[in-house]
This record gives structure tokens, C-alpha cells and sequence, in this order.
């Protein structure tokens, strides 16, 4: 197995080193500089060996550059003691193989680069001249990578005491990109080296090596002296000179992104044309969008976190650079899939929200070049594409958290065209709990269109869907519930702007169809009922358009609610008719509150047929007519006795019972005189008495013992007349009451168990307002003879 | 001690959004032993939400409601205390004490639980007490002109009752309570 022989022969390597170490340490230690030279030449022999995979000669190099450190402090005594660095140098040259030959050179110039013999620039030129005499890669970059790592604390750099002038700055820089140049290219060439089959295998060895040429770019973003100046005119154009040359796509990759992370923000501000001007000269398989996103992440970051740095974005134009920059990228590489390029321009839109977010300009132009990088594709089936556009649309409003904003972005419901249904829909549902939770007044008609267009798929169907039997019916209703909470945040103080908001929202409600309708149409009546009592309340308006007065809203409501009737919601639209029954009396708009109990009526008779609804319905339409006071006599005896008819005409007779007396209410209110007759009242308390006989004598012929479901018929009807009589109905007479009473006592003997409890507390109630110390109510009761009751 | 929160007429979405947050943060998990609640949610989420908060909950029928299986009436026992709840709707003439009394009559409970009028009104007649918890979310009412959000905490202890109202007004959550005390453990008012 070759892994096995990797571990054999790098056993066998070490093996040697450590032997040969020994022996250069006792040589060391007994000051025999010879020895010391000759078995450090044997120990770095070890290195020039083409058997170790790259990962396993790096450990084998450790080792031996471990070793080296004490040769190192060896050589740093000998010159001490005297001995002149070409003599040392001249003792090296005895080494037979040039690799230890190089090492030690390396080891001894680098100790002599402090002395006053030779000067430091030659030094390290020369060091960095001979190197290349080792061209095959793996070994010539570990060679380099341990000269660079051997001189690095004895550059002028951060860090390191050293001092230097501006000349022997740039000596440094000279060195240290020379040297990174060597190795990038050495780097390079282990890409061609070997079998094309194995070319995975060999770009995995080379990742692994990265970190020896990016190390370099580590270096010179310590040296002291590199400031912006000499950054921009030296050390960035001959980085990008090797980078593009270089023609390697891995190399290129790593080297952009070390670039961006090494060197200070504030450099790649400045020298941003530059830097944006390499990526188009890079191989097309290079990953383009991970620089630049790579970028725009640490330049929003530098934004954010120094606001003292602001201006010089501007000043240099960044974001034109960069949305010019990532233009040209997209249009070069016509094989970029959708998702990339939408990423592309989410990194762009983030920087734009961190840097310039008061420029919705720029936010708006990013959008639109978004949008016609899109239009090449067309509606997105793409999930990915689609995740992308999502977070995209989602950064402005997690920006601004204030939907209103993003309405004046032109081309943001352009982006929404192009996702897919679903997407589209999930979009409009993430825009609306946006506005619910950050309590987002939207208070324009325009902005209402504008909202409106944005959540569209909401609305109304797509094109070409006509029918929604694929959509899961509970994920459908809590759309339409979301589009319902939102028309409460749809308002405007005025009552004239509000008008015309009522108006548009409308518009675009009706064309929900007949699935959206019953769950649309509801907030809208009563934002607009709201709306009317706002009317009422404020004074009028001479110069106001015909909108703004509540019979044109309640107009428009007449029309809105009729819609309902037409899509089988005749419960709903009955309902609502009675509430805006109610608003039109509280404005003193009698015909109009006629009309709409006339539409309730006819729902009644005509479309609402089950037993249960119509009990309900009829006691709404009791309930509220019994409130209304707009009406003029021959209008209220009409809807009266309507409603009279229907109680009676109700199914099951316990039900008529019940509707028919609390028909009595109808006859008498609180607030007038006129309001209140008494015999009518009687009157129909007695026709319900009858329908309560009629079941109490089909419940006793059927059963024998009388069931007390009837029975309590008679102690409501009881109580009712206790009502009327507390309220002074003249024609509730003590003898009524007792005659009832009796009837009660009598049905309850009767059965054999009692009503109940509900007899007991009556019992108990006229019992109590007898004994009322007021008078009146006592006086009251005192007409009703109790006796009879045990 | 046991607490019951009691609310209603929220008109959730119809009428209102959701409940006020000031509200929401107050009605956390886990405090609460039940709930009664006097209808008009109208919608399964609300349902799903008063849930969370606490699973013993109660409710009847509001005329908006979306859910027609509530029943119209229904009458629990907490302690000493028998309750009863029912919208309101059905009773006429709406908010009339008199016949809302006629109605816990007949329920035979010590409290009864009735909304529709989005009116707080908590008081004590002959036959016991009336709790109007109003609406929680502030809803528009055709029978009341003005209405502050508001619901009410019931602290049921042996034979007395605290019934604790909180109003929200003008953005400021204000809270009054009033003190209940029943005279025996018999069935029947005091």
C-alpha cells in the first residue's frame, strides 16, 4: 500500500534526521564547528528526498528546521568568537548536495543579515538569488518557506526589533516579494507535474501547501513602511502581476481572497479600481463571486464598525466600482447559473444597506440590475435561484423594518416577477408580517396600490391557474387571514384620504374570486364602518368630494356586501348588512338604514335555509332592530311584523316560542314614550304562551310525564312578564303573572321532577324584590299573590 | 387561588390585527388555570394561540365566530364558584342587566361570563355577578362608540372572588379590581 510506504519511508527518514542531529548537537556542544557542519549536511539530506507525499514531508521538514535552530545559535556564538560569514560560507560550500547546501547558507546569512560585514540587502538577495537553484517544487517551496520563515524577525516589521530606514524598508519588500513570487510560481508548476488522472489528487496536496506561499502576503502586510502609498504603487501591483500571470485558477482563487484578508480595509478602499480591475484578467473558472463577496463582506464590516470612514466611500465611488465590477463578471461568464449571479448581487445589496442606506437610489439600482440580469432567464424554477431572491428581497426589509420605504423602490416588485408562484406568494406573506410587526402605517392610496402589486399573488390567482385544488386549504385560509390583518394597517387620520384608501382596497379585493371574498371582504366593511362613525363625528366638509360622506361609503358597502350574496356567503352578508343597518341609524340616514334591513330581510326569506342559522339570524335581526331608533312608525311597524312572521314561522316551536316573545322587546324601548306599547308587548307574550301550550301538549300526549323543556318555556315567559312589569308596562297585570304561576305550578306537579332550579331562583328573585325597601319594585310585586308556592 | 382569565371579541382579523403587545407580553404560559372566553375570536389561529397560553380553555359561540361546533351556553364549577358563559348575542334586548339576570337565572351560576357589547362591566344584582370582559383587541362595536382593549382575571379563593380589569388607554395598560364574596357554598346567590 502506498500509504503504508509514505509511513515507512518517512519513519526511515526521521529515524535518520534525529541520528544525525545527535551527533551535529554533541558537535555543537564540544565547539566542533566542522562536525557540526558535516552532520547538519546529512541531516538536511534527508529533505532531498522525492518519496513523501507533500503532507508527510512537511512533517519530515519540521523536524529537521526544529534541529536547525540550535546550528542556528551555534552560528550566532562562532561570529562572537570571530569567524567572518564568508568563512563560514566557504566551510559550507564543502557540502556535497546543494539542498543542505542551501539550508545552511540560509541559516548562516540570515544570522549575519544584523552584522556590519556585509549589508542586510545583499545578504538577502543573494539568499533569495541562490534558491533557485532548487526547482522542483515541493522541495524548493519548503527551502523558500524556510528562508522566509528563518529572515522574518530580522526584517524591520511589526513586531520585531529591528529598525530601519525607508531604504532598508524597501530592501525588505524587494526580498519578500521576490521570494513569494519564486514560490508561487514553483507552487504552480506541482499542477503539471505527474499524470492528468491524477490531477484531484495532486490539487488536494496543493491546498494543503497553500498556507507556505500565503504566509508571504502575511509578511509584507507587517513590514514596516508598507503604507498606502507603497501598497498601491509596489506591493498590490506586483501581487496581481504574479496572480494573473500566474494563470493558475487555485492560485488565484486563495491568492485574491489572502489579499483581501491580509492587508487593511482603508487599502482596498483606495486602491479598489485596481484590485476590481484584476478579477476580469482572472482564469473564467475561478470563483469569482467568493472574492468579490468576500470583499463587499469585510468592506460593510469596515463601514459598520468606523463611522469616520463613511465619507471615503463616497469619495471614491465604491459602490459604482463595485456594481460596474460585478457587471462585467456576469456578463464575461455566460455560464453563470441564476443563483450565482443573484448572490453575487445580494453581497452587493448588503454592502449598499451597511454603507449608503439613505440612498434608496443605490438600494433601487442594485434591485434593477438584479432585475435585468434576470430578465435573460426568466421566471425561476430554480430553488436555489429562488432561496437567493428571497433573501435578497428580505435584506431592504430587515434593513429599514419599515415596508413603506421599500414601496419606493421601483424595481422591487420587478424582482418578485420572476419567482415562481409559490415563492412569489411565500414573499408577499413575509412583506405583510413585516408591516404587523413593526406596526407599519400605510396611509396613501398610491402606497395602497404599490402594496397591493408587491403581494399580488395573494390577491388574486395567476394567470393560467384557474383552479386551486392543489393548494392546501389551511395554508390558504391563513393567507387570506394575513391579507385581512393587513387592511388594518391600511388608515389615514383624514377622512378624505381614507375615503379614497376604502375605495382602492376594494378594487383590488373584488378580484379575489369567490374563495378570497367571504375572508377579504369582512375587514374592509368594517374599516370603512369605522370610518363612517369618524365622519359623523367631525364636522362637515363644504368643499369635500363626493367621497368623503358616509352615505357614499355606506353606498359603496351596499354594493360590497351584495358581492357576498353571489358567492353563497349569505350568513356572512346578512350579518354585515345588520351592522351597517346600525351605522346608518347612528348617522340618521333612515332610508339607507331601511335599505340595508330590506337586503337582510330578503337573505332571510330567500337564501338562508337551515334551521340553526335561521335562529340565529333572527335573533341578530331582533337584536338589532330593537336598537334602531331612525325609523318613522310605518317603517318600524313593517319590519316589525316581519319579524313577528318569521319568529312564528321558525321550525321547531320551542324555537318559535323564544323568537316570538323576545319579539315583545320590539314594542317597547327605553328612550321615548312613543317607543313603548305596552299592549303589543301582551300581545305577542301571549301568542308565544300559546306555541308554549302547543308543545307542552305534544310533550304530554308523547311521554305521558311531561318532559321540562317546555315547562321552561313557561318560567321564561314568566320572566319576561317580571321584566315588563319591573319596566311599568301598565298592561302586565298582576293577575297575568299569577295565572301563569299557577300554570307552572301545575305542570310541575305534573312531572316528576321539577324545572329545576331556574323555577327556585325566579322564585327566590320575586321573592327578594318583594321584600325591596324602595317601594316601587315592592309595590310591584305586591300585586302578585305568592302563595301558592312552597 | 385560582386564576381565570376571562376575554373576548377579539374579531380577529375582521375587525383587528391581533391583540395589543402590551397584552400579549402579559399573558404568558403557565400562570393561568383557565380560560373562558365569551367568543367572536373568529379564527382557528386565536383559538390555537389562547391554547398555548393555558389548555384548559372554554368557549361559546360568537355570531362571527368561523368555528360553528362552539356551543351557545356552557356552565363550568371552579372552586366554590359556578360560571357561566354565553356571548350575548342571544340575549335581548343587548347589554340589558335585566335580561342578561333572567339568563343566570336560568343558568343557575354565581357568575355569569357575557361579552358582545365590547363594554367592560363587572357588577352584582340579586342573582349574582355579571362580568362583561369587553374586547380584547379593542374591536369596533356598533352598540359601544368607544372601546379600550380590555380583559379580565378572575382570582377565585374559597368563597371569594377578585376580579381584576385591564384597560389599555391611550397606549398605557391601567388595572382596577373589584372584590366578590359569595355568603355560603349552597348553590344558590347569597
Amino acid at each position: 500500500m502506498i500509504a503504508d510506504d509514505d509511513e515507512k519511508w518517512l519513519a526511515a527518514a526521521t529515524a535518520a534526521v534525529k541520528q544525525n542531529a545527535f551527533y551535529m548537537q554533541r558537535a555543537i556542544d564540544s565547539n566542533n564547528l566542522k562536525d557540526a557542519l558535516k552532520f547538519s549536511a546529512q541531516m538536511l539530506g534527508e529533505l532531498r528526498t522525492s518519496k513523501l507525499s507533500p503532507h508527510k514531508y512537511y512533517e519530515l521538514y519540521i523536524r529537521a528546521s526544529d534541529e536547525l535552530r540550535s546550528l542556528e545559535m551555534f552560528f550566532r556564538d562562532e561570529t562572537a568568537l570571530g569567524c567572518s560569514i564568508a568563512e563560514l560560507y566557504e566551510l559550507v560550500q564543502h557540502a556535497g548536495n546543494i539542498l543542505p547546501r542551501l539550508y545552511l547558507l540560509c541559516t548562516i546569512g540570515s544570522v549575519y543579515i544584523k552584522s556590519k560585514d556585509v549589508t542586510a540587502k545583499d545578504i538577502l538577495k543573494d539568499l533569495v538569488e541562490m534558491c533557485r537553484a532548487v526547482q522542483h517544487p515541493l522541495r524548493g517551496l519548503f527551502l523558500r518557506s524556510y528562508l522566509a520563515q528563518v529572515t522574518r524577525d530580522k526584517l524591520p516589521s511589526i513586531g520585531s526589533e529591528v529598525e530601519g530606514d525607508t531604504e532598508t524598508h524597501m530592501d525588505a519588500l524587494e526580498f519578500v516579494l521576490q521570494n513569494f513570487t519564486e514560490m508561487n510560481k514553483l507552487w504552480v508548476r506541482m499542477q503539471h507535474q505527474g499524470p492528468t488522472r491524477e490531477k484531484e489528487k495532486r490539487e488536494k496536496e496543493r491546498n494543503e501547501l497553500r498556507d507556505l506561499v500565503g504566509k508571504n502576503l502575511h509578511i509584507l502586510g507587517q513590514l514596516e513602511g508598507v503604507d498606502l502609498v507603497v501598497y498601491r504603487d509596489t506591493v498590490l501591483p506586483r501581487i496581481l502581476e504574479q496572480v494573473v500571470n500566474c494563470k493558475d485558477e487555485l492560485a488565484q482563487c486563495y491568492l485574491m481572497d489572502c489579499i483581501i484578508q491580509v492587508f487593511p480595509d482603508d487599502f482596498h478602499l483606495q486602491t479598489l479600481d485596481v484590485l476590481l480591475g484584476a478579477c476580469p484578467q482572472l482564469q473564467p473558472s475561478v470563483d469569482i463571486k467568493t472574492v468579490l463577496s468576500g470583499l463587499m463582506e469585510r468592506l460593510s464590516n469596515y463601514a459598520a464598525s468606523s463611522v469616520e470612514a463613511l465619507p471615503n466611500f463616497l469619495q471614491v465611488d465604491a459602490f459604482s466600482k463595485l456594481n460596474h465590477a460585478i457587471g462585467k463578471v456576469v456578463e464575461a461568464q455566460v455560464d453563470l447559473p441564476a443563483s450565482a449571479s443573484v448572490t453575487l448581487y445580494l453581497f452587493l445589496l448588503k454592502f449598499t444597506l451597511h454603507v449608503h442606506s439613505d440612498r434608496l437610489d443605490y438600494v433601487d439600482q442594485v434591485l434593477g440590475s438584479c432585475v435585468s440580469q434576470l430578465s435573460a432567464t426568466g421566471k425561476l424554477c430554480d430553488d436555489k435561484a429562488s432561496k437567493q431572491i428571497v433573501a435578497f428581497l428580505s435584506a431592504p426589509l430587515e434593513k429599514f423594518n419599515d415596508v413603506v420605504t421599500i414601496l419606493k423602490l421601483t424595481n422591487y416588485p420587478r424582482v418578485m416577477e420572476y419567482l415562481d408562484n409559490d415563492t412569489n406568494k411565500a414573499m408577499a406573506i413575509i412583506i405583510i408580517q413585516s408591516i404587523l410587526k413593526n406596526d407599519t402605517r400605510i396611509a396613501t392610496a398610491d402606497e395602497v396600490d404599490a402594496m397591493f402589486e408587491l403581494i399580488k399573488g395573494l390577491i388574486k390567482d395567476f394567470d393560467g391557474l384557474a383552479d386551486n385544488d392543489e393548494i392546501d386549504e389551511e395554508d390558504f385560509q391563513e393567507e387570506q387571514n394575513s391579507v385581512a390583518r393587513l387592511v388594518h394597517f391600511l388608515y389615514n387620520d383624514d377622512p378624505e384620504e381614507m375615503s379614497k384608501i376604502i375605495f382602492r382596497i376594494r378594487k383590488h379585493i373584488l378580484t379575489g374570486g369567490p374563495k378570497r371574498l367571504p375572508l377579504t371582504i369582512p375587514p374592509l366593511v368594517f374599516s370603512a364602518l369605522k370610518l363612517v362613525r369618524r365622519m359623523r363625528g367631525g364636522d362637515e366638509n363644504p368643499f369635500g368630494d363626493d367621497t368623503s360622506t358616509p352615505q357614499k361609503i355606506l353606498q359603496l358597502l351596499t354594493e360590497t356586501v351584495e358581492v357576498l350574496s353571489d358567492v353563497s356567503a349569505s350568513e356572512l352578508a346578512l350579518r354585515l348588512y345588520l351592522q351597517c343597518a346600525q351605522a346608518a341609524n347612528d348617522c340618521e340616514l333612515e332610508t339607507v338604514a331601511y335599505e340595508f334591513f330590506t337586503k337582510a330581510y330578503l337573505l332571510y326569506e330567500e337564501e338562508i335555509s337551515d334551521s340553526k342559522a335561521q335562529v340565529t339570524a333572527l335573533r341578530l335581526i331582533i337584536g338589532t332592530l330593537q336598537r334602531m331608533r331612525v325609523f318613522n312608525v310605518e317603517n318600524r311597524d313593517i319590519l316589525t311584523h316581519k319579524a313577528t312572521g318569521y319568529s312564528a314561522k321558525l321550525l321547531k316551536k320551542p324555537d318559535q316560542c323564544r323568537a316570538v316573545y323576545e319579539c315583545a322587546h320590539l314594542y317597547w324601548a327605553e328612550e321615548g314614550e312613543n317607543l313603548k306599547d305596552g299592549e303589543r308587548v301582551v300581545l305577542c307574550l301571549k301568542r308565544a304562551q300559546k306555541i308554549a301550550d302547543a308543545v307542552q301538549k305534544m310533550a304530554n300526549a308523547s311521554r305521558g310525564a311531561s318532559s321540562t323543556g317546555s315547562v321552561s318555556l313557561y318560567v321564561e315567559l314568566l320572566n319576561k312578564y317580571l321584566y315588563f312589569l319591573e319596566k311599568g308596562n301598565p298592561q302586565v297585570t298582576g293577575e297575568t303573572i299569577q295565572s301563569l304561576a299557577e300554570l307552572i305550578r301545575s305542570e310541575t306537579k305534573k312531572a316528576e321532577s321539577g324545572a329545576g332550579t331556574f323555577i327556585t331562583s325566579t322564585l327566590r328573585y320575586m321573592e327578594f324584590q318583594r321584600q325591596q325597601e324602595d317601594g316601587g319594585m315592592s309595590e310591584k310585586y305586591q300585586k302578585i299573590k305568592m302563595e301558592w308556592f312552597e | 387561588m385560582v386564576l381565570v382569565l376571562a376575554l373576548g371579541d377579539l374579531h380577529v382579523p375582521h375587525r383587528a390585527a391581533d391583540l395589543p403587545p402590551k397584552f400579549k407580553s402579559m399573558l404568558v404560559p403557565g400562570k393561568i388555570q383557565h380560560i373562558i372566553c365569551t367568543g367572536n375570536l373568529c379564527i382557528k389561529e386565536i383559538h390555537d394561540y389562547l391554547k398555548t397560553i393555558c389548555p384548559d380553555l372554554h368557549i361559546v359561540r360568537g355570531e362571527f365566530d368561523e368555528d360553528a361546533r362552539y356551543p351557545d351556553t356552557k356552565t363550568l364549577t371552579i372552586g366554590q364558584f359556578k360560571l357561566g358563559l354565553c356571548h350575548g348575542h342571544q340575549v335581548i334586548p343587548w347589554g340589558d342587566l335585566d335580561s342578561l339576570a333572567m339568563l343566570q337565572r336560568q343558568l343557575d351560576v354565581d357568575i355569569l361570563v357575557t361579552g358582545h357589547t365590547h363594554q367592560f362591566t363587572a357588577y352584582k344584582h340579586e342573582g349574582g355577578v355579571v362580568i362583561n370582559p369587553g374586547s380584547a383587541t379593542g374591536a369596533y362595536s356598533s352598540i359601544n362608540q368607544d372601546v379600550n382593549p380590555s380583559f379580565v382575571l378572575m382570582d377565585i379563593d374559597g368563597l371569594r372572588v377578585v376580579v381584576y380589569v385591564y384597560e389599555l388607554i391611550d397606549g398605557e395598560v391601567k388595572v382596577d379590581k373589584i372584590d366578590f364574596k359569595k355568603a355560603s357554598t349552597s348553590t344558590s346567590a347569597p
